[in-house]
């Protein structure tokens, strides 16, 4: 066999380089939605190698819906530290403030949709033409239609039945003034190649994601941490467990799996053994057979 | 898994809703254990509700809201899975309804092509029409199953009959590597289990054959195109003066001190540095992106190409092109759209369309020149500056192209370059 090709991993690598060096091309004020998981951060690490010696070309924005980890929020400003990037924050408190948007209410009460109005929002105040997303399709069954170039109408919805379609590779981002894009370098990754390749780079990932001691209490099938925002529920009791992340979103709605893997080495091994989906222990998709794509309809990630 | 040097392969399937497509996907994906529990569990409730016996496997490729309740697949859908050899991406493209749009879509990237058959019906007029895009989009592979086996007995002789009827239409088409499997996609002959059924058959099982493919030299090695994205010109002390030609090699190996010159200008210099992200390399070779340095100080910007000095792409303004028209609008007579080339754009026009092909006889129209969705014709292309080309055949990264309506922003067709 000739030397001259690529593994799987490198292959993906190139691949998403070259979408971001394409984002970078087409539009005038593309930034990365940066949630300090592991996807936006893989994301990031690949835009730092795309435009290497230059510093990344975009900002930073997240979508803060006031219900974080706290190692998350410090994780991220160390990042933009350490590139030296801008960072851009919308804040979802901030929409409730100004009435932008109401607070779920119920025991399962979440601000998870509410993060819609509020990118939308922050896409709109700070001119951004294109918003690069660590979403992959095989998270999900609305995200597997996803194309790499994503069009968004000036109300920043998705028409999956009517999209550009995406040939060789060749990307059309071309858009009318108020449209958008998004745009998802790593769609052709899965759950285990980002965990390879993390491994392989040595990149560095919050803290949460590795086995650790927590309070938490058992709802849904999964370990939902003790935080303020925790309303506790009849027969719900605290405990404490060793386990980890294999998703991050909202303290409120991200469960934990019991764990020992403290290590990225022994978080390939134990995500290869998996069983169930990453996503199996989001409560926000729990909620309807198709609540990612409703969601993705009206403008979420 | 460890990390490894498994190789990526990309393969598209075709084939009606009738034909076992799903459930062929879905197969492929249970035996291979690529399904999680509560993809099971959710897969299992559906075919319960539905009253079929069992797990009904199409229903793992079910997509969006209107696809389930239709029980239709409407646009290009992207499965993953991985087996201790390679890593797979399945484009999962619908049979019926604007077929040919996103079978050109699905077939743009694809290594192979997994036509099926139904073995009750033999080759039928939607077999010629996928088997000509596959070689139309010069799909480098092409595995023909011959489905639902176990609904004719197993019968060698069906499928000897079956291989008869596609060689002889399929003398008409190009094809460099066409592979017969006699399977049942329902009950797993051959999918990725040997048949206990079919013993007379001795060739790999559906998966060994995707497994074991060369694929290495699907990409053009030989003409060496680095088609720039963008220059790099970082802001800090350290790297002052360095000047980056950043893109994805299209084709090609290239190596510090190589002789190349810069499209279309002409000037010519002599590869000073090659970067993989932080790393410096010595040599690099498609499909990888990187960033180039050349020893000379010249005008390089997005759209041009860096070429080897002695082997260079024609530069044309006039071209021929098949055209596959992907928009529900029609084609306008000497209308004019943005034409988008490897990083190149420009405005084009269509000066005429030379023939129409009727994808199920192979028949060429001269006389209809109105092309409407899911058309496919040859054309005549004119542009306002020339362009960097190969033709389709050579190389499909600097031979395709795609035309945008400028009044919609719409893709609105796909070329490949004759």
């Amino acid at each position: 066999m000739s030397k001259y090709y690529l593994n799987y991993l490198d292959e993906l690598e190139s691949e998403a380089i070259y979408i971001l060096r394409e984002v970078w091309a087409q539009f005038e004020n593309p930034v990365i939605l940066f949630s300090g998981g592991k996807d936006s951060i893989l994301v990031t690490h690949l835009a730092k190698k795309a435009f290497y010696p230059s510093k990344i070309p975009f900002a930073l924005m997240h979508v803060d819906t006031g219900h974080n980890f706290p190692e998350t929020i410090e994780f991220r400003d160390d990042l933009i530290d350490k590139l030296g990037v801008k960072l851009i924050v919308g804040s979802v408190q901030e929409s409730i403030d100004k009435g932008r948007v109401a607070e779920e209410k119920g025991k399962n009460a979440t601000r998870n949709a509410l993060q819609i109005t509020t990118l939308l929002d922050a896409i709109e105040t700070n001119k951004v033409d294109c918003a690069i997303g660590g979403g992959r399709r095989d998270e999900e069954k609305a995200r597997a239609k996803e194309r790499f170039f994503s069009h968004r109408d000036d109300f920043g919805q998705w028409d999956p039945k009517n999209q550009r379609p995406e040939l060789w590779n060749l990307l059309n981002g071309k858009h009318f003034e108020g449209e958008h894009f998004r745009a998802f370098p790593i769609s052709n990754w899965t759950e285990m190649d980002v965990w390879n390749y993390i491994k392989r780079e040595n990149i560095s990932i919050p803290s949460l994601y590795f086995a650790h001691e927590r309070e938490v209490v058992f709802r849904s099938n999964s370990w939902i941490p003790v935080s303020e925002y925790l309303k506790l529920e009849e027969g719900e009791k605290i405990e404490k467990k060793k386990i980890r992340f294999r998703t991050l979103g909202d303290i409120t709605i991200t469960g934990g799996i019991e764990s020992d893997a403290d290590n990225l080495e022994k978080i390939v091994q134990e995500v290869s053994a998996m069983r169930k989906t990453e996503r199996g222990d989001r409560s926000d998709d729990k909620r309807s057979e198709t609540a990612m794509e409703d969601r993705k309809k009206q403008g979420y990630f | 898994m460890e990390i490894n040097n498994n190789q990526l392969l990309r393969f598209t399937t075709a084939g009606s809703v009738d034909d076992g497509k799903s459930t062929l996907i879905g197969r492929l994906l249970f035996d291979s254990k690529s399904i999680f529990e509560d993809q099971l569990d959710s897969v299992s409730k559906t075919s319960e509700k539905k009253g079929h016996d069992g797990v009904d496997l199409a229903l793992f490729t079910d997509g969006l809201k209107d696809e389930r309740e239709q029980g239709i697949t409407i646009d290009v859908a992207y499965r993953y899975f991985t087996t201790p050899k390679r890593k797979f991406i399945i484009a999962d493209t619908p049979g019926h309804i604007q077929y040919t749009r996103n079978m050109v879509t699905g077939a743009s990237t694809a290594n192979a092509a997994v036509i099926l058959i139904d073995a009750r019906h033999g080759v039928i007029e939607q077999t010629k029409r996928h088997s000509f895009i596959a070689s139309l989009l010069n799909i480098p592979h092409l595995i023909v199953c011959i489905n639902k086996m176990d609904l004719v007995d197993y019968s060698e002789e069906v499928y000897n009959n079956i291989i008869g009827q596609f060689e002889e239409f399929s003398s008409k088409l190009l094809m460099k590597d066409v592979r017969f499997i006699p399977i049942s996609a329902l009950l797993g002959d051959n999918v990725v289990n040997r048949s206990e059924n079919m013993k007379w058959y001795q060739n790999g099982t559906l998966l060994s054959t995707l497994e074991n493919l060369h694929i290495s030299s699907d990409i053009n090695k030989i003409d060496a195109r680095f088609p720039v994205q963008t220059v790099l010109r970082p802001q800090s002390e350290e790297f002052r003066d360095y000047r980056g030609y950043a893109g994805r090699i299209a084709s090609g190996i290239y190596r510090v001190g190589d002789e190349v010159a810069v499209l279309p200008s002409g000037f010519t210099s002599k590869i000073k540095s090659i970067n993989a992200g932080e790393e410096e390399v010595e040599e690099a070779y498609a499909p990888m992106s990187v960033s180039i340095t050349l020893e000379d100080d010249i005008d390089v910007s997005r759209g041009d190409m860096i070429v080897k000095k002695n082997n260079q792409p024609e530069q044309e303004q006039e071209f021929d092109v098949m055209l596959c028209w992907l928009n529900n609008d029609a084609i306008k007579p000497r209308a004019k759209y943005t034409i988008m080339h490897t990083s190149n754009e420009e405005r084009a026009m269509i000066k005429e369309v030379v023939y129409k092909m009727d994808i199920n006889t192979f028949e060429r129209d001269s006389e209809d020149s109105k092309l409407e969705m899911n058309d496919i014709a040859r054309v005549k292309i004119r542009t306002t500056r020339r362009l960097m080309l190969d033709s389709y055949r050579d190389n499909r990264n600097t031979g395709s192209i795609i035309l945008i309506d400028e009044n919609t922003n719409e893709t609105v067709a796909a070329g490949m370059i004759v």
